[in-house]
């Protein structure tokens, strides 16, 4: 049995609109060990705004509410602003699905990567900058010193996305979140950002969360996978038995993914049921599976 | 395996592209999207572009539509050889449908405006009858007609912009990429919706996508572009058994898989 | 509006819809929802509040004034706050300075109004053509924004009225031409990102021309940044008919105009402040007011804000 690194009970996470109060999570518990978990669902399941509720980025108005997200037995729900300023980063990192948006368009990427890891540790410059160049090369970067000199725009997506991997991975943080982070790539850069994570997941030990809108892609990639719902998680199972999912939902995702061997006319479409909203969250706790 | 009706193998060609050249800027800035594509699509037929994103896929459907200006080579629609201006009546032959929902709808515009001018542009008399009988075809129905895109999901601004599309009555139908910002049960709804219009109307697609599923489920043949050249032109049937003779298709095969 | 006739909370249902019925209701219920988030704004209603009531003021000016604002007094000059029978005093000639005032809101509102269609039309014309036509149609019209922007605004407008003759309405043209080249530019930026979206693309591919493209689905997208930009200008504009009126190239005597009342009132400052001070605060009032107004309206009609 692994040990759970992070551990969530009944996560709320509530909006206030014009209309009343709008639930995006609606009290998910699941814990997360030295694996790789998927989180799956479509635009609106509320599996993005589960990844910014445990790093407590909701932005006001929405409210996040827990029992606990205890993070190896600290509930991060009682920190103060600060040491959750600490937490952020040096403890749990987040990798975004555009690298374009997440890295400063004026600086080069080294200065980026120098200053974010200054900011976590003391260390002086050339300390920083060996250390940067270190991860660079950890992320299969090739050519580290040019990519420190370039400039945010000079970069591929992929490249990109591999940069602000090796940025995440600098304080050499437990838990990794990645939201949908190679869903604006090419397959075949890809296949390589995911091989990188899965090294440092293996290599590192350290625990991932893998929110996707992609059934396949997680399917391959994750050791667990949660399925949300209106909210909620409606099933969890081991990522290799995905395709043998039970939940009415799960199996119409998958029904309705065309596939090359098997060619049909029509797509399966999926039929919601109203039932699916209403029945009560599955555990995604590891002790569950 | 075709799908398409039978007549296609004899029946004339639809779109004839030759030795296509398109280009960016000029002097040292230019910046060649396509390299010489050649490729034909019969009457009826779904044709395929896949690869990936730089590729020049794009840029083929953007040049056929006249929103890339700088081309040359040989563009025929049904028949006609294309020159560089695109009169009001080639837009009767020739739409597309573009990648992304939430940008392809004006954000001021209601579903009612957006279909109401296409329609008045294109000279149709009746334009309320017009307007309601598209939101049927695509499956919208009435109580969408007055919303503004901000009150729509992903898949039915999707519905709205094929519904702009299919207002001129054309034939030829250019699909930019028309799922891959929706959800995979929303992509299956428009991917049927676009399997039964093309039944229905005797549409032909060419349709652009990375993703290689999609394409073999939606298209009769395709090509796989890289680096602005058209690497392999190849049936369906050779997708679905995973018998491409290119190097770089193979890879992308093994890649989507 | 049949369906709307039941009690306030089947209207307040009608308005807020996701599934209008009609072209009209649409309509009404996307300007009630902007209401609504407007509404939310605090210091914005405090700020259209300011401004309705000058609207009234200067509407019912004959009504609410004491005195008639150029009914001379000599023997009552420069009576201070309070005395009676004028509230805020009078002026050198021993005019009513709150009558003054009233009517002085007649002549800052017809000052804003004018500015205000005149200024940000033309340059959303000159913009939107601009950035959408481009080539040498927008480097000349550029280049022609930019002379216009190289003059300190103030001297510009001197030299307008100079040529033009001192008088309300040159002073209006003058700062109108004073004040278009920014809403130009910001007009040309706009027209620059929509130009490249997919929707412009799409209506291009209905056969649309630009005259059509410019109008129906630039302008739209323009005409909220450019009024947001305009109701945070207006304190600059009245502050500049204020300027020019302060020059003696405004409103001429004996006209209320507020700026040229601080003019007159600057001999007296040290001993009879109140005579500048009065028109001052309400000029600070309603430029305050409307830069309130603009903030909540940006809130409300700014795209990239809302999104």
């Amino acid at each position: 049995m692994m040990a759970d690194l992070l551990d969530i009970e009944n996560l709320w996470v509530r909006f206030p609109t014009r209309q009343g109060i709008f639930d995006a999570v609606r009290g998910i518990s699941f814990s997360l060990g030295r694996e790789r978990l998927g989180i799956v669902g479509e635009s609106g399941s509320g599996k993005s705004m589960t990844g910014r509720a445990i790093l407590r980025l909701i932005r006001p108005p929405g409210i996040a509410e827990a029992d606990h997200i205890r993070l190896d037995g600290t509930n991060l729900l009682d920190l103060s602003e600060k040491a959750m300023r600490d937490v952020r980063g040096e403890r749990i990192s987040m990798v975004m699905q555009d690298p374009k948006f997440s890295l400063n368009p004026v600086m080069t990427i080294g200065d980026q990567i120098v200053e974010a890891y200054r900011l976590h540790s003391k260390a002086s410059k050339a300390k920083a900058k060996a250390k940067s160049l270190e991860m660079l090369g950890a992320v299969s970067i090739r050519d580290p010193e040019r990519v420190m000199r370039a400039y945010p725009h000079e970069m591929s997506g992929g490249m990109g996305q591999r940069i602000m991997i090796a940025m995440m991975l600098i304080p050499n943080p437990q838990i990794l979140i990645a939201d949908e982070p190679t869903s604006a790539l090419d397959v075949s850069v890809q296949r390589q950002v995911l091989d990188i994570m899965d090294k440092l997941v293996t290599v590192r030990g350290m625990g991932l969360i893998f929110i996707s809108h992609d059934l396949n892609l997680v399917a391959d990639f994750c050791d667990r996978v949660l399925i949300m719902y209106a909210g909620r998680i409606v099933e969890v199972c081991d990522a290799d038995r995905l395709h043998e999912a039970r939940h009415p939902y799960t199996q119409g995702l998958l029904n309705s993914l065309p596939r090359l061997s098997e060619p049909r006319d029509r797509l399966e479409v999926l039929r919601r049921d109203p039932a699916w909203s209403e029945a009560p969250s599955v555990s995604g706790r590891l002790s569950a599976c | 395996m075709v799908r398409g009706p039978k007549r296609e193998r004899t029946a004339e060609r639809m779109l004839e592209i030759e030795d296509l050249n398109v280009w960016f800027g000029s002097g040292r800035d230019r910046v060649d999207a396509v390299k010489g594509a050649t490729f034909s699509v019969a009457q009826g037929q779904s044709f395929g572009l896949v690869g990936e994103s730089g590729s020049g896929k794009s840029t083929i459907l953007r040049a056929i539509t006249g929103l890339a200006p700088d081309w040359s080579g040989r563009i025929s629609v049904a028949g006609a050889a294309l020159n560089k201006r695109r009169a009001r009546r080639f837009f009767k032959t020739v739409q597309m449908v573009f990648q992304d929902p939430y940008a392809s709808l004006h954000p001021r515009h209601s579903v009612d405006q957006v279909l109401g001018e296409t329609l008045y542009l294109h000279g149709f008399r009746d334009i309320d009858a017009c307007v309601s009988k598209l939101l049927d075809d695509v499956g919208l129905g009435q109580k969408f007609r007055f919303r503004y895109p901000h009150q729509l999901s992903g898949g039915q601004r999707q519905r709205v912009a094929i519904a702009r599309a299919l207002a001129p009555e054309p034939d030829l139908l250019l699909l930019d990429e028309p799922t891959s910002a929706l959800d995979v049960s929303v992509q299956a709804e428009i991917l049927n919706l676009l399997s039964d219009l093309r039944a229905a109307r005797l549409l032909t697609y060419v349709m652009v996508s990375h993703d290689l599923s999609v394409v073999g489920h939606m298209c009769d043949r395709l090509a796989v572009m890289n680096g602005g050249q058209i690497v392999e032109i190849m049936e369906v049937a050779a997708l679905r058994a995973m018998k491409a003779s290119h190097p770089y298709s193979q890879h992308l095969l093994a890649a989507s898989v | 509006m049949a369906d709307a006739s039941g009690q306030t909370g089947g209207l307040r249902a009608w308005l807020l819809t996701d599934t209008p019925t009609s072209r009209r209701h649409a309509r009404i219920s996307a300007l009630y929802q902007g209401w609504l988030s407007f509404r939310s704004n605090t210091m914005a209603m405090v700020g259209l509040g300011i401004l309705v009531l000058l609207v009234l003021i200067a509407f019912a000016a004959p009504l609410l004034a004491p005195h008639d604002p150029f009914a001379q007094d000599l023997g009552n000059r420069l009576a201070p706050l309070g005395a009676p029978g004028h509230v805020l005093g009078t002026d050198s000639l021993g005019r009513d300075i709150l009558s003054r005032l009233i009517y002085g809101a007649r002549i800052t509102l017809y000052i804003v109004a004018l500015v205000a269609l005149i200024a940000p039309i033309a340059g959303l014309l000159v913009g939107t053509v601009s950035g959408y036509v481009g080539g040498w149609v927008d480097m000349v019209l550029m280049r022609i924004t930019d002379i216009f922007l190289a003059f300190p605004r103030l001297v510009l407008a001197l030299a307008f009225v100079a040529a033009l003759g001192a008088g309300i309405e040159n002073a209006v043209l003058a700062i109108s031409l004073t004040a278009w080249p920014p809403y130009a530019r910001i007009a040309r930026a706009e027209t620059l990102t929509i130009r490249k979206s997919d929707y412009i693309s799409a209506i291009r591919l209905q056969g649309a021309g630009p005259l059509r493209i410019i109008t129906t689905h630039i302008w739209p997208l323009c005409v909220s940044s450019l009024i947001v930009r305009v109701t945070l200008d207006m304190a600059g504009i009245i502050l500049a008919a204020a300027g020019l009126g302060f020059l003696g190239l405004g409103a001429q005597p004996p006209s209320p105009e507020w700026g040229a009342m601080i003019s007159e009132g600057r001999r007296f400052i040290l001993d009879h402040w109140w005579v500048a001070t009065m028109p001052g605060l309400a000029i600070f009032t309603v430029s305050l007011a409307f830069n309130l107004l603009g903030d909540g309206l940006r809130d409300v009609l700014d795209p990239k804000a809302s999104e």
